[in-house]
């Protein structure tokens, strides 16, 4: 039941070498072999959006990327776009704006908006809603989340807050 | 004492309360930085995973684990029986709740399964991969027993009793009654019936169940790291039974990530992997995966309630009766019970309104589901619903606008206190100034225009309204009198430190609400120092007063007025000592912003950090017999209401596909009187989340079981939920009715939005049905029901005779009869097909 494989990765900006489980995924391999805590698991079916991380630059579910298939890649997560200040923008707006309560969905959440505006400048409501809609917040209803989002977008392109 | 700090005054030094200050702990959360159960790591940490019953209900005949045993990593495998004689069971019922009945349960069942996905067997492994390869593992040998699934048929005869001790599958009966109910509706101008339905629902919270048990043969003590919204009652639980003294219990509740009420209860397999580090001497861990959380998480809001509302001539409510039926799954949930849901929808239905004659029945029964219990906003969604649903169909029938008949009938302004027709004692509301801030909001007659100009292209947008009242800040009315220890009473302890900053530790505990937040900014302005130099303490027996912990919306109100109190009293007890050290009267120092100063001149005379080192670290300078108490603790409990209410009113404004079926939210409004407003950032969140909360409810949410007794739904791709792409925008409003119970005159914010979104939404979609002439009236209102309604589709099960589902059966051609003239036959409103999904949301 448990192959075993060699891996390198480069995680956060950090080379780390591993022998892990075939099975075991992103998630489990951040949290339980490098104690990064900050990625969560909320279903580990893909559609809570909980476990949102960046591998090569582009966000997936952790969930249902398994660790054993990244050998080479690039992983970063909520623990390292803080760490580089990538998103202390959004980061600050989610704070003003009370768009994170329990903050169980906000690091996956905060990854997913930030791929938002890395590929769309100035989003209208209902880009953002849908951008956002593979995520889920039980707390906030979304509302602050996506004035969050939107104070950002319009504080990127230099314009006022409505 | 009121002088010192009236939070009534606006532009007071160092006023924080009632103002948009963000959350101290927010920022370690947008970071990942937080501390969730899961991310608790022990040394010798192990893992258990849960064998869970495929039956409804079943005899555990034989449980054989050698298999299980052999695989690496496996420990332990613990049954029913090895559990029981390490943990006495308990039986949920509460004395005030009169004649109500449940059996013992323990943290595994030793005989009987009674529900599918209740855990019967424990694996321990080193890890929880190995632990779930074990469970696979494990062959239990079931004997299937026949079950009750329905509670529409759980009391009938030959039906099939879950526990034989028990007599029948009666959990508890109330009938509510007050006036003259038969005269009323014997003598009303019309009448307007209709049969509701709630879906059974859950509150899946983000963060599942998560514990991490740990006990210390050595000293003898159990902690426990546990993702819960009431540490002290869970170390009385676990003390209890397992027979501990409760303080060699510890428990500590890190970041919680969403709770809704699902985390205030007594779970078997959480108790079950404390029993388990008990007995194994080593820390034990448990997280709930989304299928576990599925099927053992509490569900809420199973009810069926026919309503029948008489009105007179002049459109005035002369009576309300309704007969509520509810199921519970197998066993009441320890401590709170499960009757309490049933119980609130009779207290609270009607509560809006001024008439006199009223009856509402609850009957709560038993059945071979998952287990159900108090779930955000506990029994106010479905009264409001079913008060909702019969105002407006009494609208309908007097040719009333639904705006009008509310006015008509919400009770005045200005007549308060007083007391409801169900029993139910209000302080002070604000229904008529609510309502006229959300006409002011939302602009009426434009939207009906709107409505009317649409129409004709064929595109059919409705408005729904719903008048709410909310309990909030319990009294030991609630669960206390009842015999069970639940603290309705909260503490607050602060104290200044040597460099002059301020801890403060709360009863209350944080779940994300900004529990954290509120108290500092109280203790903030309740001593007179700066917000940044108050840290707050929450979640943890061992250092924080005794109190009940956050639910049924009682942080503020009940924790916020001991961290006033408490606050003063440290002002108090520092201005005693400057009035020593500055040769003054201690009345004419006040103490803003970290400066003592002279009261009237506002000028300073010494920073609180120069007083508190002197105070500890040069005390021999003080006059000797001056008290320097720099640390107060205070509590709260309410004493002359058992319950604060709150009150309310909600818009909706939706677009409904009479080709597709599907609903489309628009907007949606709210004004609510939560008393003093702490913090309007965090209460407008509070009554957004609330609000889809309500509205997912209302949609979406179901969870769905085959007749036999199969829990239908696995994921969040059978169980829908509201997602971004599907909300509206949600625009808050307040109005301000402080309770003079407490200084601070704060009561609940966090159940208003979830308690009258569905109501607004189902009267939203009967008004943009109307030129149909179809309504619906069972939540979730899916695509398939509202088609149905419009005898578009027909329904997808056979009526009436089929045993097992007998009341989602209806054919669509049955018309909904919704008026009948005083004692003519009483129509029947009925309700098409269970399954919605054929229509439901896909997702990316
Ligand atoms: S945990 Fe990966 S999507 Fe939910
Ligand atoms: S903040 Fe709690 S789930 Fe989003």
């Amino acid at each position: 039941m448990s192959t075993t494989l060699d891996i390198a990765m480069t995680v956060n900006g950090e080379r780390i070498a591993r022998r892990v489980e075939a099975r075991q995924h992103l998630i489990d391999f951040l949290r339980l072999d490098l104690g990064l805590m900050g990625s969560h698991a909320g279903c580990e079916h893909g559609l809570c959006g909980a476990c949102t991380v960046r591998v090569d630059g582009r966000i997936v579910r952790g969930c249902l990327v398994l660790a054993a298939a990244l050998d080479g890649a690039t992983v970063e997560t909520i623990e390292g776009v803080s760490d580089t200040g990538e998103i202390r923008d959004l980061q600050n707006a989610f704070i003003a704006r009370n768009a994170c309560q329990c903050g169980y969905c906000t690091p996956g959440m905060l990854l997913t908006a930030a791929d938002l505006l890395a590929s769309k400048a100035e989003p209208t409501r209902e880009e953002i809603r849908e951008h956002l809609s593979g995520n889920y917040c039980r707390c906030t209803g979304y509302h602050a989340i996506v004035d969050a989002v939107e104070a950002v977008a319009r504080q990127r392109n230099g314009k006022a807050q409505p | 004492m009121n002088e010192i700090i009236d939070p009534r005054s606006i532009d007071r030094p160092n006023s924080y309360i009632g103002k948009s200050v963000p959350r101290p702990n927010a920022k370690k959360l947008v970071e990942g930085r937080g501390q969730y159960v899961d991310d608790v790591v022990l040394p010798r940490m192990v893992h258990v995973a849960f064998v869970r019953s495929p039956h409804a209900h079943a005899r555990i005949a034989n449980i054989d684990a050698a298999a299980a045993l052999k695989l690496p990593g496996v420990l332990r495998v613990f049954t029913g029986q090895d559990l029981a004689e390490h943990c006495e069971p308990w039986v949920a019922v509460l004395a005030h709740l009169k004649g109500m009945k449940s059996a013992p349960q323990h943290p595994l069942p030793p005989e009987r399964a009674t529900w599918v996905g209740e855990a019967v067997a424990a694996v321990v492994a080193e890890s929880r991969a190995a632990a779930e390869d074990a469970v696979a593992k494990v062959d239990i040998a079931y004997e299937p027993l026949p079950a009750a699934v329905d509670m529409e048929t759980a009391l009938a005869p030959g039906a099939a009793v879950i526990h034989a001790d028990l007599g029948d599958n009666l959990c508890f009966e109330r009938v509510n009654e007050s006036g003259k109910v038969d005269e009323a509706f014997a003598a009303a101008h019309r009448i307007v019936e209709a049969t509701f339905h709630t879906a059974r629902h859950t509150g899946l919270t983000l963060e599942p169940r998560s514990i991490l048990a740990d006990y210390n043969r050595a000293s003898g003590k159990l902690t426990a790291y546990h993702s819960t919204q009431a540490p002290h009652m869970m170390q009385g639980v676990f003390a209890k039974h397992m027979g501990l003294p409760e303080g060699d219990v510890r428990v500590i509740c890190t970041d919680v990530g969403g709770s809704y009420g699902i985390k205030v209860h007594v779970y078997p397999d959480e108790v079950a992997v404390a029993v388990i580090a008990r007995i194994m001497g080593r820390p034990v861990k448990f997280i709930a995966d989304r299928l576990e959380s599925f099927a053992t998480d509490i569900h809420a809001r199973d009810h069926r309630i026919k309503g029948r509302m008489a009105v007179d001539a002049e459109g005035r409510i002369t009576a309300v009766d309704v007969d509520d039926l509810t199921g519970i799954g197998p066993y009441s949930v320890y401590p709170r019970t499960s009757a309490v849901e049933g119980n609130q929808v009779v207290n609270l239905i009607g509560g809006p309104y001024d008439f006199a004659n009223f009856r509402a029945k609850t009957t709560v029964v038993f059945q071979n589901k998952t287990p159900t219990c108090q779930y955000r906003a506990v029994g106010h969604p479905i009264a409001t619903a079913v008060t909702e649903g019969l105002v407006d169909l009494a609208a309908e029938v007097l040719g009333l606008d639904p705006v009008e008949i509310r006015r008509r009938n919400l009770m005045r302004d200005g007549t308060y206190p007083r007391t409801s027709p169900a029993g139910m004692k209000f302080e002070g509301l604000s229904h008529e100034a609510s309502l006229a801030k959300l006409l002011a909001m939302i602009d009426y007659p434009a939207l009906r225009a709107e409505q009317a100009r649409l129409r004709a292209n064929d595109i059919h947008r409705g408005i729904g309204f719903a008048s709410f009242i909310e309990l909030t800040n319990p009294s030991p009315f609630m669960y206390g009198v009842g015999g069970a220890r639940i603290s309705a009473q909260d503490g607050c302890t602060v104290r200044i430190d040597p460099d002059g900053s301020v801890v403060a530790a709360t009863g209350v505990t944080e779940q994300g609400q900004g529990t954290e937040a509120i108290i500092r900014q109280i203790v903030a302005e309740g001593v007179g120092v700066p917000i940044e130099q108050v840290r707050v303490i929450t979640g943890d027996t061992l250092t924080t007063p005794y109190g009940g912990g956050t639910w049924a919306c009682r942080g503020a109100g009940i924790g916020g007025e001991a961290a006033l109190q408490a606050g003063i009293a440290v002002k108090q007890a520092v201005l005693k000592v400057a009035g020593a050290m500055l040769q003054a009267s201690s009345d004419a120092l006040d103490l803003v912003n970290g400066e003592i100063v002279d009261k009237a001149s506002g000028q300073s005379r010494m920073p609180l950090v120069e007083l508190s080192r002197i105070v500890y670290f040069r005390g021999d300078t003080l006059p000797p017999d001056l008290p320097r108490e720099l640390m107060q603790t205070r509590h709260f409990i309410t004493k002359q209401y058992p319950f604060a209410f709150t009150n309310g009113v909600q818009a909706c404004w939706l677009e409904v596909d009479v080709d597709t079926g599907m609903v489309k939210l628009l907007k949606h409004w709210c004004v609510e009187d939560c008393g003093r407003v702490i913090n309007p950032l965090l209460v407008d969140e509070q009554v957004r989340g609330g609000i889809v909360q309500g509205i997912g409810g209302a949609l979406y949410e179901h969870c769905l079981y085959s007749p036999e007794g199969q829990l239908m739904i696995g994921s969040m791709a059978d169980y829908l939920v509201p997602m971004a792409a599907e909300m509206p925008d949600i625009e808050v409003g307040h109005v301000e009715t402080p309770t003079k119970e407490s200084l601070l005159g704060a009561k609940g914010a966090g159940e208003a939005g979830t308690a009258g979104a569905p109501a607004a939404i189902m009267n939203a979609i009967n008004d943009a049905l109307k030129p149909f002439n179809a309504k619906v009236f069972a939540q979730p209102f899916t695509p398939e029901r509202i088609l149905a309604a419009l005898g578009k589709v027909p329904s997808r099960w056979p009526v009436a005779s089929s045993v097992a589902l007998p009341l989602r059966t209806a054919d669509a051609s049955a018309a909904p009869a919704l008026v009948t003239a005083p004692k003519a036959a009483a129509g029947t409103v009925r309700e098409p097909g269970l399954f919605g999904r054929m229509f439901g949301r896909s997702r990316a």
